[in-house]
């Protein structure tokens, strides 16, 4: 049986778009198989890496993974856990003993003091269940509560294009407007210092632009023009 | 404003009353991404039925005892504005609405990916801004153009026209005039432009051989509505740089 792709990388496609034919090549992120062709499920841009087809979405909610870094919202708590809005479809939760390593005698203390609601965390996804519970932990060198500055939300997606080759993209809109910049893997973004407003404007202009090229050039230009 | 009795002739020298030729379509516009809040949105437009859907989800679905802890469960809500037509349309639940809510739910469910997102509800809100017949197929275009525009993960497109017999001939895509005194209409969706039909409803009285002819016309109308919905969104995204390498 004769296999060919049908598609070049990079290429805009729309779901039911068949971009594979054949048995070789197999159905990843964003695709999937009928009969003998592999079909795209998203709107995106084709990737393709050995026999494996991808589809980077331009659109589409946060899926929770194990090993992400997310920004969270704490929403509610209960004695021992917190509830945190992961601007996702799933809920997460956050075990007390994942969150403090110190001894909490909770006859005596509210486990307020340590997050209390309203508060931004950025946290690590420790494990996803098959049932979509998800679980974090505060147990990683970055993670912490995060004060001040200002949250802005992309598409999820496009994080990767946030963050450039080896945090490219990222590191130049921080230098150039002398801020703090986390990037949850979730989609939020938390900008903290001197030139927020362009930080933002920056950000902003990845997420609706990334599927197009010569962006860096473009956000280079835009963060030496502004205030 | 006086109430428009049944013309005398609704096909005159081969034309249909507003200029149209036989099988063609009034002029369609679409738009996506109109509403920034939803997750995804599109107008769509036959002549003047005006057509707005925003898709909100996948989320958390409530009130919970809806939840599917297996697979996400598709909420279709289809209404007319209050001022969508010269009678005051009341708002609020009305039967017809609860049945072509219903009746879109049920097509739409025919392309999508339940699985992929347990326990959670994905809302799919039609609204009609002005009608002008095939209401409900402008709705079902700009629905299936929400979904794909709010990244909600679907094996094909739902495209959707309307059909109908008018004075004895068969015609495609009926507006006000041909809906309210024409001998049929027929709504009718396929699955993008294959063979396979998730919407079929019939209003009036044909012989076999019309409808059978009525399904033929359609199909074509919805595999041309389906190469307009595909256009349409990528021309959201187009860069005008088709051939580059990576960056």
């Amino acid at each position: 049986m004769e296999s060919e792709i049908l598609v070049k990388e990079r290429q805009l496609v729309i779901p039911g778009e068949t971009l594979a034919r054949g048995l070789d090549y197999l159905p990843s992120t964003g695709c999937f198989r009928v009969d003998n062709e592999i079909r795209a499920k998203v709107m995106g841009l084709v990737r393709v890496k050995d026999r494996f087809i991808t589809i980077v979405p331009l659109a589409g909610v946060y899926s929770p993974r194990s090993g992400d870094g997310v920004i969270g919202f704490i929403e509610d708590m209960q004695t021992t856990i917190w509830i945190v809005d992961i601007n996702s479809p799933y809920d997460a939760i956050l075990l007390l003993g994942e969150a403090v390593s110190e001894y909490v005698d909770l006859n005596k203390t509210d486990i307020s003091i340590f997050y209390d609601i309203g508060d931004i965390i950025y946290a690590k996804v420790l494990n996803v269940s098959k049932s979509k519970q998800v679980q974090l932990t505060m147990n990683d060198y970055r993670a912490r509560k995060l004060i001040g500055g200002r949250i802005l939300k992309i598409t999820p997606s496009k994080v990767p294009r946030l963050i450039g080759k080896e945090g490219s993209m990222i590191e130049l809109i921080k230098d150039k407007t002398k801020c703090q910049i986390i990037v949850g893997q979730n989609g939020v973004v938390w900008i903290k210092g001197e030139k927020e407003g362009l930080a933002t404007k920056a950000v902003l202009t990845v997420d609706s632009e990334s599927h197009t090229t010569g962006l860096t050039d473009r956000v280079s230009e835009l963060l030496e023009g502004g205030d | 404003m006086t109430k428009v009795g049944k013309p005398e002739q609704m096909i005159v020298n081969g034309k249909r009353l507003d200029g149209r030729e036989l099988e063609q379509f009034r002029p369609i516009n679409i738009e996506v991404g109109i509403l920034k809040r939803a997750e995804g949105s599109a107008v769509f437009k036959f002549g003047s039925t005006y057509a707005l859907s925003a898709v909100y989800g996948p989320r958390e679905l409530h009130p919970k005892h809806l939840q599917d802890p297996q697979q996400a469960v598709l909420r279709c809500r289809y209404s007319m504005a209050p001022f969508s037509t010269t009678e005051r349309v009341r708002p609020g639940r009305s039967r017809r609405g609860t049945e072509i809510s219903m009746v879109l739910n049920e097509a739409l469910a025919n392309v999508l990916f339940f699985e992929d997102f347990p326990k959670t509800g994905i809302d799919v809100f039609v609204e009609i801004l002005q009608a002008d017949a095939s209401t409900r197929c402008a709705g079902l275009n700009a629905a299936s153009l929400a979904l794909v525009d709010a990244g909600v993960p679907m094996k094909d497109f739902i495209s959707s026209c309307s059909v109908g017999k008018v004075d004895g001939k068969i015609v495609l895509d009926l507006f006000g005039l041909e809906d309210n005194f024409g001998d049929a209409d027929l709504a009718f969706a396929t699955i993008g432009n294959k063979d396979k039909i998730v919407l079929m409803q019939l209003d009036g009285i044909v012989k076999k051989e019309e409808l059978l002819q009525m399904i033929n016309l359609a199909k074509k109308g919805c595999s041309e509505i389906y190469e307009k919905q595909k256009q349409a969104l990528k021309e959201k995204y187009k860069t005008g740089e088709e051939d580059v390498e990576n960056e």
